[in-house]
């Protein structure tokens, strides 16, 4: 059972993560890689924050979005004369510089030897330390986010990020401030992923610089392509999918190290089935 | 009449092609202005540049008297201008009703995440699309559509748009009668509530039929300009543009 409850909060943190991507990437057709950094800015804001500073998990779970929004924001203004892949290859950037200063800035995020010992979030007498208490903790936080990505998409706020993804010109001579737009919703995905990040560095109480590679946002897209793009309910199929299949994986005796390879072909390969045979995904009505 | 729309010196270069170079016309308020010329004499570089999809490099513009030194495109509204594009650009994974409801709603970001579509809103919507034939296709999605019903939907954002001034790029290309005839009635209402309409066209017959005032362009200058009529039977005009 708590081999069922692992796999669930797994899926509820790349849910997290899928729905935040889905939000820039298939709402607002924003080609961004720098998923796992803020993902990662998320964990290492709360890592930082309960190990050296003694705060509660709960509470880094307000500051990490502030955190992460507040350098999505610098990114974002910086990156806005950037569009489509030049876009893509900023926020790559972007993200090799996060992975390259969380590597070496040794004194801060404890540089390759990562940070160890993250406490599990507690609230009055209440820790969350076991699998299925951790698990209700990340299921109210995917619901939290479920809520507010439809809240956005379903405002006419959304609407307005479906049009820059289909014509961004043609929308700016209706009097549309794409560019503002542009920045908001980078914001506010930036801020949900590293709701992610936080439950991700509590749940597994250690991370380091390998988590937050160029290989998780590729999960990332494979999880909203596969899943379909600019819909809620496919970025949350897209988690559920490429989260278990992998696992499935071990019940076919492969051993652990090979298992996480045939991972990462497994992702390569739906990736390019998908762009082949069904580029919008399997719930998706868009198409980048 | 008063001048609404007014270009003194107007420049806009591609490399060393000057698309529109010094040009200089007054677009007068509550007409519809013709504007015609051979391939290449930078009609639509000037809708563009009125528009602002691209900068001027020089040269003035004034809107009802005050010069606009940067044309941005997102100050249209304010502006009271839209356009039509000559390469139709409609929002194709989006519904017909989507594609007038976004022109309809909230531009201010922080109240548009706030906005919810209202039955105003719809309604509004479903009347324009009325108007320009496309209720039955409204949840169709705008890509589905056929050649002539993209254009009407083009239309239907500018009725959406509502403003005073309003710059149409060749609307009535590679269209069907049927559709010529919807689009010119709908250019004659909106003339008659008092808009300013612009009109990139090279139907002669239409350009007779509705346009009060003419300008003829070449190599991005101004060619001549005056009443269809009279400008349509002069020589220089018909020797560069018409070829006889």
């Amino acid at each position: 059972m708590e081999y069922i409850f692992h796999i669930t909060i797994l899926i509820s943190i790349y849910g997290i993560l899928a729905l935040a991507q889905n939000l820039v990437m298939g709402s607002a057709g924003l080609l961004t890689i720098a998923g796992a950094a803020f993902y990662g800015i998320g964990a290492y804001t709360a890592a930082i924050l309960a190990t050296a500073f003694g705060f509660n998990i709960f509470t880094t779970l307000i500051i990490a979005p502030i955190v992460a929004g507040l350098i999505a924001l610098g990114i974002g203004i910086s990156f806005a004369r950037f569009r489509d892949d030049y876009f893509l290859l900023a926020t790559l950037g972007f993200l090799m510089i996060f992975n390259t200063v969380v590597r070496n800035w040794e004194n801060v995020t404890g540089g390759s030897f990562g940070i160890a010992g993250i406490p599990k979030p507690h609230i009055f007498s209440l820790t969350f330390d076991t699998p299925f208490s951790f698990l209700v903790l990340a299921l109210i936080v995917l619901f939290i986010v479920i809520g507010i990505c439809y809240f956005i998409s379903r405002s006419s706020f959304g609407r307005v990020l479906n049009a820059i993804r289909e014509d961004e010109d043609a929308l700016k001579i209706f009097g549309y401030k794409t560019s503002t737009y542009k920045l908001m919703v980078f914001v506010i995905g930036a801020m949900l992923s590293s709701l992610g990040g936080v439950l991700l560095a509590s749940y597994i109480t250690f991370i380091d610089a390998n988590l937050f590679t160029v290989n998780e946002s590729i999960l990332l897209w494979a999880m909203i392509i596969l899943g379909g793009i600019a819909k809620n309910r496919g970025a949350l199929l897209g988690a559920l999918l490429l989260i278990t299949i992998p696992e499935a994986l071990r019940f076919f005796g492969f051993p652990n190290e090979i298992a996480g390879l045939m991972r990462q072909c497994i992702y390569g390969l739906l990736l390019v089935f998908l762009m082949l045979y069904r580029p919008k995904g399997i719930l998706g009505q868009y198409k980048l | 009449m008063k001048n609404i729309l007014e270009t003194k010196e107007l420049i806009k270069s591609f490399g060393g092609v000057h698309a529109v170079d010094h040009l200089s016309v007054n677009i007068q308020e509550g007409q519809i202005t013709g504007l015609v010329g051979p391939n290449g004499s930078g009609k639509t570089t000037l809708i563009n540049l009125l528009s602002g999809f691209s900068l001027h490099d020089g040269g003035s513009v004034f809107f009802g008297g005050a010069e606009r030194k940067k044309i941005t495109p997102w100050e249209n509204q304010i502006y009271n201008i839209t356009r039509t594009f000559q390469q139709i650009k409609l929002f194709d994974q989006m519904s017909v009703l989507d594609n007038i409801l976004v022109i309809i709603t909230e531009r201010n970001p922080f109240l548009a995440l706030f906005e919810r579509h209202s039955k105003y809103h719809i309604s509004q919507a479903e009347d324009i699309l009325k108007q320009v034939d496309l209720f039955e296709k409204r949840f169709h999605n705008a890509g589905e559509l056929s050649y002539g019903q993209k254009k009407l939907l083009e239309i239907g954002r500018v009725l959406a748009m509502d403003t005073k001034i309003i710059l149409f790029d060749e609307p009535f290309a590679g269209l069907f009668p049927e559709i010529i005839k919807k689009i010119e009635n709908i250019i004659k209402a909106l003339k008659q509530e008092g808009k300013t309409i612009v009109l990139v066209e090279h139907n002669m017959n239409i350009i007779r039929n509705l346009c009060d005032h003419l300008i003829v362009m070449d190599a991005g200058k101004l060619l001549a300009e005056g009443h269809p009529e009279k400008v349509l039977t002069e020589r220089v005009v018909l020797e560069a543009y018409l070829g006889e």
